[in-house]
């Protein structure tokens, strides 16, 4: 075991949670990243194999056991796994799906906020132009929030999102949450 | 003082009472007052100055049009310049100011510019400020802004937040009148996602105005009612205080809500203003329409007003503009006005009507076929001068006028997509054409259907289309029974008579006469007509004025209205805050930034920060005793040449290039070879642009056959990835590759000086074998480190030192920053900055920015061999461009000022140690420059014609601009170590 302690997004040892009155920030680290994209002339059967899980469409994630995927971009997915047990995300994919798509490690590339509560979309509506209102779970888009390209991903339709962005802005990207939840609530 | 013109009922709060100030004097209104109701409630007429001659003026409508009651709320940093009074809520405390006078609104000094008018009439600038051309800029322009103007700024900083917001739709209905209501209700019922969005405080618009009954009940009951449903309705969004300011692409309209206007300041963390963007699959512009004046003689002084406002004052807001009115009109409409101030008690002098056929009013003076030729009153009516129909002329007594010239439509936002409004000969208006902003139809007063029942039904009925057009099939929702006054108006612009001015634009002060003028002069364009005279510019963009000028321009062109045409209308609507358009993007929070993982080690070893796009990175490390940073950077310098020194790189940009044609790929974005590369060695790369002008550099390391990793500089990181995806997706859509950036999943450092491999076998764990035979110069590996540490470890160096990159999952760059320093201890080992890095890159020659900078090909940088003729890459065929390979061509060159103790400046040009010093003699230019401490002298890098084959040579550094003129000797741009010994020792 080596003796490097790792230290979250925000720089700190613990996950950061900020409460209003119907809305929770939470700042979330136990989650390993990958991307997989595949390869010319192949497959997306390995990967499928490997999620035990039909992959998803544009706009929208699936998830499976410990596991989910979101549509990233044509032929590409970005595959999510608890970080305790799937450290090594990236090269247990690798391992499965072999030379049918390439899969790159993104764990550390990334930050995650889980923002719930009744007051998501009046709060999200102040920081970016998607449909908030309109998402169900199951989407997931891609979109500029504080200057910042976010993943936000619905978890459960009205009041469970998921804000994926930048890691080294991940102060940045606290702030505009928070300071839009003060300016809404 | 006592509110002497407010009158019985309106729809003001008489239980709340407000205190408020004007020009330092304490008044009281009512709630659901605005700032000029309430100053007219107080009998206050005078309440600004115009823009040129300091006329004295007071309110001339009820609305966001108004050009006239500008004045200057709050104080501080809130303080807000040319605010509407019509528009500014009344609240507790409030505070304003009249503005552009001097020393007093009452006795304005500046007014002497009146007398002048006859030499400031349109034009006068241009015609006057001539020469000298010199004095333009710093004389005459100076004390025309001093002397015109309106409002002044406190210059402090505005204290309160600004969101920004966007919105999503069915329907967007602008304007809550009889026509947005109708709309609203009817799409609200059908469960569309509907937003009514209205400027004013309370939904209603003209109908809070008007004392025609909707169901023989008053119209703001059922306005009521409608709020009261609306509100129960989750698919419906009301927006009240808000502003639609721009009809844009794709059914996006962009909104200001005034969240916090209306009261003293904000609540905590609240914004003041909210800047939506609303996307919408329909909308339904029901904006209603402007009242129209008659120009005629000293038609600009206080109590002269609208005559529709002057009913909004009477039955809304419950004041009178005067105890004795008279009204001047030429349609139906004015004489509602009179009705409505009759029945309220007010006095009426008389009914003017230019009409010979104008219905009688009974119990009123009624005057028809007459005009107003004239008023008195210096700083408030005292009478109005009216020719009657058989050409005598009366004085009528009289403190306030209400003028009607009929209404135009409110057309402006079907024409924000360059659409023009057509003519309407019935209204004498203007209404919107076929060709409207896509998704956009329009209801009521704005589209020229000026009755009620016309506004109900039409709101009604394109609720009803817009909805079926996105596949919704609705129902008309129940109207009530309203008013349907045909439209009786005869068209009349101005009066002819009279040798005075005439105000057309009162916001602007342009005149009948000026508009003659300039038609006289020749500016007989709309556009040129506007630009000449002002007319229709500022804040009110000629709402109520713009009309009149294309009336009085088309009857001198011998053309008709429609011939003349508009001026070009564009967002926005009405004016918006800077605040407004910036929303949270200021001061430290104009763009997000990124952190360094060793960025909070960095901070407590008390680093300075520099900006490097959004990034923080450490400039230098200052230690006790350092008074100057140049102290700081020379020891870093020093540290890391003489033993080991680290530096954090994470925010070079790191591609993941994965893909059975990876090789391929690279070879074709790089201008060097990469195919056979080896696996875990990492090879210097230099990118083209297609012209073949060099615009990055940076490493690529192999990991495996089909995977690389390409390093990019911090600035170019997002530009390079985003060419790399165009060559992918576009240019060579058919070979397999894979692109993903993981700049900031690894957190990546520079070990760097002779005593790196010595402190890194500390931290890289034992396995891994890093000596110069088994990890030699340019080799690249994963590792562990610390005891099991996934890792990546790169032998590459910018320093020209012995050094390696090392590289760990972000989440550790922290601890392993903090291992790093502490195993250095042994060797003094010092964190260095981005100085150093600059100094140590120039040193060794090393190409950065200021070397690529858009203008320098491979052969410029001393590279050309580097672009490969075996193969083609972007920029390789362009590069061969004959003006780009002239044997004396700019090549990089060193520079070594003769005199060590001078300094070699980056901007300096270099001529001949003799001849002229002139562009003709320049030989070439200097681009970056450091003091050398290993040198100990101060050093330069740069571009010099012919310069491979100059070394030696003598020049002069020519930098006019800072220290003059220095001697510099031309050298190898490899100061240290040029044969590469240390790097792989």
């Amino acid at each position: 075991m080596h003796n490097l302690n790792p230290i979250t997004p925000l720089g700190g040892d613990t996950c950061r949670i900020h409460d209003f009155d119907g809305l929770k920030i939470v700042e979330q680290t136990n989650f390993a990243l990958a991307s997989v994209a595949l390869r010319h002339n192949h497959s997306p059967a390995a990967i499928q194999a490997f999620l035990d899980t039909s992959l998803p469409t544009p706009g929208k994630w699936v998830a499976h056991a410990h596991l989910n995927a979101m549509w990233i971009g044509p032929d590409q997915w970005l595959v999510q796994a608890p970080y305790d047990t799937h450290e090594l995300l990236a090269t247990q994919i690798k391992m499965a799906v072999g030379d049918s798509a390439s899969v790159t490690e993104q764990t550390d590339g990334w930050c995650q906020f889980e923002v719930s509560g009744s007051r998501c979309a009046d709060v999200f509506e102040r920081l970016c132009n998607i449909d908030i209102r309109a998402m169900s779970r199951g989407d997931v888009t891609r979109t500029l929030l504080h200057h910042l390209g976010c993943f936000v991903r619905c978890e459960n339709t009205s009041d469970r999102f998921c804000v994926i962005g930048p890691r080294s802005s991940a102060e940045s990207l606290l702030h505009a949450l928070i300071a839009s939840a003060k300016s809404v609530i | 003082m006592t509110q002497s013109n407010r009158l019985e009922g309106g729809r003001i709060d008489r239980t709340r009472t407000l205190n408020f100030t004007f020009d330092n004097t304490r008044y009281q209104g009512f709630h659901g007052d605005t700032l000029a109701s309430a100053l007219m409630a107080n009998g206050v007429q005078l309440m600004g100055r115009s823009f040129k001659y300091h006329r004295p003026r007071g309110v001339l409508t009820a609305g966001s049009e108004e050009p006239n009651a500008l004045v200057e709320l709050r104080s501080g940093g809130r303080k807000e310049p040319n605010t509407r009074a019509t528009v500014a809520e009344l609240y507790e405390g409030l505070s304003a100011n009249s503005q552009n006078r001097w020393p007093s609104l009452k006795y304005d000094a500046m007014a002497i510019n009146d007398r002048f008018s006859n030499f400031l009439s349109a034009g006068f600038y241009y015609k006057t400020f001539m020469w000298p051309a010199a004095f333009w800029e710093k004389i005459y322009e100076p004390i025309i802004r001093k002397a015109a103007g309106l409002g002044s700024l406190s210059l402090e900083d505005d204290p309160d937040a600004y969101d920004k917001g966007f919105l999503h739709c069915d329907v967007l209905i602008i304007g809550a009148g009889p026509a947005g209501l109708a709309a609203a209700l009817t799409a609200g019922r059908e469960g569309a996602r509907v937003i009514l969005a209205d400027e004013d405080f309370e939904l209603g618009g003209r109908l809070m105005s008007e004392t025609a009954p909707l169901d023989d009940a008053p119209a703001p009951d059922w306005v009521a009612a409608v709020k009261a449903e609306l509100e129960t309705l989750d698919n419906v969004r009301v927006l009240t205080r808000c502003s639609v300011i721009g009809a844009y692409d794709h059914g996006v309209y962009g909104a200001v809500e005034r969240t916090a206007d209306h009261v003293a300041s904000p609540q905590q963390d609240k914004p003041r203003q909210i800047f939506w963007r609303i996307y919408s699959k329909r909308a339904i512009l029901c904006a209603g329409a402007i009242e129209r004046p008659i120009a005629f003689e000293n038609n600009d002084r206080p109590g002269i007003l609208m005559a529709g406002a002057t009913r909004s004052y009477v039955n809304r807001w419950a004041v009178t503009p005067g105890q004795t009115v008279s009204v001047f009109t030429n349609n139906d409409d004015g004489h509602r006005t009179a009705h409505d101030l009759l029945a309220r008690g007010v006095s009426i002098a008389a009914v003017i009507d230019t009409r010979p056929d104008a219905p009688e009013i009974a119990g009123m003076d009624m005057l028809r076929g007459a005009q107003v030729i004239d008023s008195k009153g210096r700083l408030g009516l005292k009478s109005v001068k009216v020719r009657t129909s058989d050409g005598d002329v009366r004085d009528v007594t009289c403190d306030a006028l209400a003028v009607s010239g009929g209404w135009n439509p409110n057309v402006h936002m079907t024409c924000h997509q360059r659409g023009r409004p057509q003519w309407n000969p019935t209204l004498a208006a203007f209404v919107p054409d076929d060709n409207l902003p896509p998704g956009m139809v329009v209801a009521g007063a704005a589209n020229g259907a000026f009755s009620t029942a016309a506004a109900l039904d039409q709101g009604a009925s394109a609720a009803v289309t817009s909805l079926q057009d996105i596949g919704i099939t609705a129902r008309r929702a129940d109207l009530p029974t309203a008013e349907d006054a045909p439209i009786a108006l005869s068209p009349f612009w101005y009066v002819t008579e009279g040798k005075g001015r005439a105000w057309l634009d009162q916001q602007n002060d342009v005149t009948v006469k000026d508009v003659k003028l300039a038609h006289q002069e020749g500016f007989q364009s709309v556009e040129h007509l506007k630009r000449y005279t002002t007319l229709g510019m500022a804040t009110d963009q000629g709402k109520t004025s713009n009309m009149g000028g294309l009336a009085i321009m088309a009857e001198l062109a011998g053309k008709s209205i429609p011939e003349v045409g508009t001026t070009m209308f564009r967002p926005p609507y009405t004016p918006v805050s800077m605040g407004a358009l910036a929303g949270r993007s200021v001061g430290m929070e104009f763009h997000p930034t990124r952190k360094t993982p060793s960025h909070t080690w960095a901070q407590e070893q008390g680093a300075v920060f520099v900006e490097v796009g959004n990034w923080l990175r450490a400039q230098w490390f200052p230690q006790p005793g350092e008074t100057h940073w140049r102290q700081s950077v020379d020891r870093e310098v020093l540290g890391t040449r003489n033993s080991v020194g680290v530096c954090d790189v994470t925010t070079l940009g790191k591609i993941d290039v994965q893909g059975a044609d990876a090789a391929e790929f690279l070879n074709k974005i790089y201008a060097n070879a990469f195919g056979k590369l080896p696996v875990g060695k990492v090879r210097y790369g230099l990118m083209l642009r297609e012209d073949g002008i060099a615009y990055d550099d940076g490493t690529a390391a192999r990991l495996a056959e089909d995977h690389f990793v390409v390093t990019t500089t911090t600035a170019n990181a997002v530009l390079v990835y985003r060419n790399m995806e165009f060559a992918r997706q576009c240019l060579w859509p058919d070979l397999d590759v894979q692109l993903i950036s993981t700049t900031e999943a690894w957190a990546q450092y520079a070990v760097a000086g002779p005593n790196a491999r010595k402190l890194l076998q500390k931290i890289v764990d034992p396995e891994y074998d890093i000596s110069n035979e088994a990890f030699p110069f340019m080799a690249c590996g994963d590792i562990t480190v610390c005891g099991g540490c996934r890792a990546r470890l790169f032998r590459i160096s910018f320093s020209g030192e012995l050094a390696y990159e090392i590289a760990v999952p972000t989440r550790y760059g922290d601890a392993l920053m903090r291992q790093l320093m502490q195993a250095g201890q042994e060797f003094d080992a010092v964190p260095y900055g981005t100085e150093a890095l600059g100094v140590m890159r120039i040193e060794k020659g090393h190409a950065a920015g200021n070397e690529l900078n858009g203008t320098t090909s491979a052969l410029n940088l001393g590279l050309g061999r580097m672009v490969s003729k075996k193969k083609d890459s972007i920029g390789s065929t362009l590069s061969e461009r004959a003006g780009m390979n002239q044997p004396d061509a700019l090549i990089l060159v060193g520079l070594q000022p003769l005199d060590t103790k001078q300094q070699v400046l980056a901007g300096a040009h270099l001529m001949a140690q003799s001849g002229d010093i002139n562009a003709a003699s320049d030989q070439g230019y200097i681009t970056s420059a450091a003091f050398s401490p290993t040198l100990n002298s101060s050093i330069g890098l740069g571009f010099l014609k012919g310069g491979a084959e100059r070394q030696g040579e003598i020049l002069r550094a020519v930098n006019p601009l800072e220290v003059g003129t220095i001697d510099v000797k031309v050298v190898s741009p490899h100061f240290v170590d040029p044969e590469g010994d240390r790097l792989r020792a």
